[in-house]
């Protein structure tokens, strides 16, 4: 079994008896400069699924969004579409539906991101210590990792639904009130994102060394000081990486409108996702391109700082 | 979360001398805890005190997290029509526990978790597979153009699946593949992010390893499957966890790559169920219990790899 044959792709047994005299670094030697072919060969075909399915349903569609974008469609299937150049790319993103949809996702952003991560940390601090039955509020604050978009959307027309939902008096958290409406469908948002967070801060937390709080206990720091001044910064990065992952989420919030509001009350709700996705079909496909563009720009901008963020950690990690 | 015995036990040993009647749970991973009354040595009385505190407050927030899900198991349980007339309480109305058996029969919920069963496991292994695969071509070979094919994987963290919607709508559309599992899986069956952290893994494989393996006849397959991906169980366990997680809980895409209520799957089709007719309201309510079951049993019986796999990108390790 240990006899070792010469090329390490094919296991062919034929072979390894004729080489079972060659010592062993000439061996590895051998097979190092020799198989420099072969390893290409083999990488690249490791690589061959993961490139084509990238290159057809990743980098293709790219290259079709540009191509929406500066062609508008005839309103009759069969009939050709024209190239219009820049014209309409420029048209739509400069559009006022677009501003809207703009507006509404930062909003949501700004719901979704700081009242998430500040709970977040307010739920893994209570329940970072030492005391019986800890163990079941972990998991109480936790499980909402268990709930989808869908899920927490259904779960969240018990509580504001204009009909039926449970605070539907509540003024602030009205759906038939364009001004309240997106601010209650981030909610859901913010409450189906506690478990990640709640898990993510609390890892962080057990990571902040004993000793480095000890020291600081005996230099005379308090709770609060130690707590700004040790703990906040050593868990910066998971902060950080959470912060990104909910930028990331409300830029892409979908099925939460479309489940609570179907986008209204009179568009008040319509996030950049929604006007693309657009499920009545009111735009044409060339302006959602165009507005699918824009979204690859924010995209790229957080999934830039995403991954510079992840590329540092492996630097530290060794 | 694992801790050296030594270093804990002299923690241990130094908490018990500061306050000798703090509970300590042994199953708390933490090895420290925030609690002021660790510091600050006080009166039996005062240490029950705050320890009553951070009880209430953590019962409090509980209660906070839970309502929602409450309100959920209310709701799917209650006769909807009698429920609200009874002018909406915090406690269920003329239960109807058969609301489960309707969701299944006349909402065909059994046909939607089905399908997301079957779309779910086929994206998982295949995410799997390629994962492994090309993250051993990037960790452990070396070809022409590799930089270029490292950036083009990578790249498309800023291609998701939102942002190309609607080119790949008409891309499955002119494949003939709308309304398919093919057409439901097709984009997800590779993911930058699975080929990044198994590579992540692979490197960590000590080069020694690779070249003893080497020198033992091993080929590249029989390193990869015998040596590297053992090595790596822990995370390509947890990256099958947050896959299964991701897959199982997609929206969006199986929204529109479908036109026929028969192919959505269960999350697309809890948009839908029981919302046609006021008196079955609840059974969208119950096909939401549902449709999270298999992620409960996940958080439940997996809970170290979503842990694990959640927090990949957060904390190092």
């Amino acid at each position: 079994m240990n006899t070792s044959p010469l090329n390490p792709t094919e296991q062919a047994q034929g072979e390894s008896a004729q080489v079972t005299t060659v010592s062993a670094p000439a061996k590895a030697q051998t097979r190092r400069f020799g198989n420099k072919v072969r390893d290409a060969g083999l990488a690249y075909l490791f690589l061959l699924p993961a490139l084509i399915i990238f290159g057809v349903f990743a980098y293709y569609p790219l290259y079709r969004l540009f191509w929406y974008a500066t062609h508008t469609q005839s309103r009759f299937r069969n009939k050709p579409a024209s190239y219009v150049g820049l014209e309409q790319l420029k048209a739509s993103l400069t559009s006022n539906d677009f501003i809207s949809g703009l507006t509404h996702s930062g909003l949501y952003m700004l719901y979704t991101v700081p009242l998430g991560l500040l709970l977040g940390v307010m739920l893994a601090v209570s329940t970072h210590r030492r005391l019986k039955g800890i163990k079941v509020f972990q998991t109480i604050f936790s499980s909402t990792v268990a709930s989808s978009v869908a899920v927490a959307s259904v779960v969240f027309i018990t509580l504001v639904n204009p009909e039926i939902g449970y605070f539907k008096n509540v003024p602030w958290l009205s759906l038939r009130n364009p001004t309240s409406a997106l601010f209650a469908v981030s909610l859901s948002s913010v409450w189906q994102n506690l478990g990640l967070t709640f898990i993510v801060v609390l890892a962080a937390l057990q990571t902040v060394p004993d000793e480095l709080i000890e020291a600081a206990t005996l230099d005379g720091y308090g709770a609060i000081r130690r707590f700004w001044r040790i703990t906040v910064p050593l868990i910066s990065p998971a902060l950080l990486f959470l912060g990104i992952v909910l930028v990331v989420s409300a830029l892409q919030a979908f099925a939460q409108i479309e489940i609570l509001t179907g986008g209204g009350p009179s568009g008040a709700t319509e996030t950049l996702l929604f006007k693309i996705a657009d499920p009545r079909g009111i735009r044409p496909l060339g302006v959602r391109a165009s507005y699918s563009l824009g979204l690859f720009v924010l995209t790229a901008i957080v999934a830039g700082a995403q991954y510079s963020i992840m590329s540092k950690r492996v630097h530290y990690g060794d | 979360m694992a801790t050296d015995p030594t270093v804990s036990a002299a923690n241990e040993q130094n908490r018990l001398n500061q306050t000798a009647e703090k509970i300590v749970d042994p199953l708390v991973p933490a090895p420290y805890d925030n609690d002021k009354a660790v510091q600050s040595p006080r009166s039996g009385l005062r240490n029950a005190v705050a320890t009553t505190t951070t009880y209430l407050v953590l019962t409090a927030l509980s209660v906070i997290v839970l309502f929602p899900i409450y309100m959920l198991l209310l709701r799917a349980l209650s006769s909807p029509l009698k429920y609200i007339s009874a002018g909406q309480p915090l406690y269920p109305v003329s239960i109807e526990w058969d609301v489960f058996n309707r969701a299944f029969g006349q909402a065909s919920l059994g046909r939607s978790m089905g399908l997301s069963f079957v779309v779910t496991f086929v994206i998982v292994i295949a995410q799997v597979l390629t994962s492994v695969l090309a993250a051993y071509a990037f960790a452990f070979l070396e070809f022409p153009l590799k930089k270029l094919a490292f950036v083009l994987v990578i790249g498309t963290l800023l291609l998701p699946i939102e942002v190309t919607l609607i080119a790949n709508v008409e891309i499955i559309r002119k494949l003939h593949l709308l309304n398919s599992v093919p057409g439901l899986t097709f984009p997800f069956l590779v993911t930058a992010i699975g080929i990044f952290l198994i590579r992540q893994g692979f490197l960590g494989i000590p080069r020694d390893l690779r070249d003893a393996s080497e020198l033992d006849g091993y080929g590249h397959l029989r390193f990869l499957f015998k040596v590297a991906m053992p090595m790596s169980k822990a995370i390509i366990g947890s990256f099958i966890v947050i896959a299964f997680l991701g897959a199982w809980n997609q929206y969006v895409w199986p929204r529109f790559a479908t036109d026929r209520g028969a192919w959505q799957t269960v999350q697309v089709a809890l948009r839908t169920i029981g919302s046609e007719n006021p008196g079955e309201l609840n059974l969208g309510f119950a096909a939401a219990i549902v449709a999270s079951l298999p992620l409960l049993a996940l958080l439940i019986f997996f809970q170290r790899q979503i842990v694990r796999g959640l927090t990949a990108g957060a904390v190092k390790g």
